[in-house]
């Protein structure tokens, strides 16, 4: 027993180990590329942008977190835009003009995207319509059982008065 | 009786997206060009780089562009129905060459034939970003006013060619 909890612990070492090794890769790969800016606030908004559009390639990535080509290119293209003094508004416009509202991780409310944007809501309603009757339903099925009971018990009571009678 | 029949509707509903998301193609992205003017651009030929080709010179014609490259795997796979479709000669059709190297290009072009009316040299990419390419070998169609009709996104077909461009190139002729 002692033995198998030793095992045990010592399997669940290497696997953290791995986690965390393997999450400081992931942090150094990022890390490589180096860029200077002008000011901590550009800094700040390149960094917001590229990980808020997606990397078309590898679909469920950012730009930020992608290390295919076009995501190398269009990080470079970001940097570049905001070396020219290009607003973060300018920069978006430019990326959803060329690649359209899929590129954004964060897309705008539009007749289009409603869906998306209002799916939760939807599923809460539903949900909460659905918790509403489950409720109700056990609350009725409690009041007939315990009106069932009293009815039962009173019979009890009576037949028990009886025997006594006899 | 709706005991029975709720969870069944709840499961065809399911049943029902599931499939629809199945047969959904995630890489077929939208392309917003369409229906508007196609992104300007003069490049130099890959046939002779002293010579430029831009999208003006190809106002008054149906051209398709096509995005390609000599690394690209799936271009290979779809070069001989280029080469079948160039015979044809219903559109121009203008090579964009991306992010490659114009000797590996040629080699290229001159073993498996050359489909395109003219290559131009993308090296860097720039136009491809313009024009919204994120996955080579990508197809667009566009018509004598200099507007994109249709984006093709991965390698064209025979089928394709078949049920997708030739009517459309047909219509856009009779336009």
């Amino acid at each position: 027993m002692h033995v198998t909890n030793h095992s045990i612990n010592a399997i669940m070492r290497i696997i953290f180990l791995a986690f965390f090794l393997l999450w400081g890769v992931q942090a150094i790969a990022a890390a490589v590329e180096v860029k200077n800016f002008d000011t901590p606030e550009q800094e700040r908004v390149y960094n917001s942008l590229i990980s808020e559009l997606r990397c078309l390639v590898c679909q469920n990535q950012t730009i930020a977190d992608s290390n295919a080509d076009l995501a190398k290119d269009l990080r470079a293209r970001v940097y570049k835009m905001l070396q020219q003094g290009k607003s973060r508004q300018e920069i978006v416009d430019f990326m959803t003009q060329r690649y359209g509202d899929f590129v954004l991780y964060n897309p705008p409310m539009k007749a289009k995207t409603s869906l998306l944007w209002l799916a939760p809501l939807l599923f809460l309603v539903i949900g909460l319509l659905v918790a509403w009757s489950v409720v109700r339903k056990k609350r009725l099925a409690t009041h007939s059982e315990s009106a069932h009971d009293s009815a039962q018990s009173e019979e009890i009571r009576r037949l028990l008065e009886q025997g006594d009678d006899r | 009786m709706l005991k029975f029949l709720t969870p069944l509707l709840i499961f065809a509903v399911l049943a029902i997206f599931l499939a629809i998301g199945l047969n959904l193609n995630p890489r077929e992205i939208p392309s917003p060009f369409i229906d508007k003017p196609a992104p300007p651009f003069t490049l130099q030929t890959l046939e002779d780089p002293s010579r430029t080709l831009s999208t003006a010179d190809l106002n008054g014609q149906i051209w398709l562009l096509n995005v390609w490259a000599s690394w690209c795997v799936s271009c290979r796979a779809e070069h001989p129905v280029l080469n079948r479709l160039a015979e044809q000669k219903l559109a121009v059709i203008i090579g964009l060459n991306y992010k490659d190297e114009p000797e590996a290009a040629k080699n290229w072009l001159a073993r498996l034939g050359n489909p395109y009316d003219v290559s131009v040299l993308d090296m860097e990419g720039l136009t491809g970003i313009d024009w919204g390419v994120y996955g080579v070998p990508e197809t667009f169609v566009i018509d004598k006013q200099g507007v994109v009709r249709y984006k093709h996104t991965g390698p064209v077909t025979d089928k394709d060619i078949e049920t997708i461009f030739l009517p459309l190139l047909n219509a856009l002729q009779a336009e």
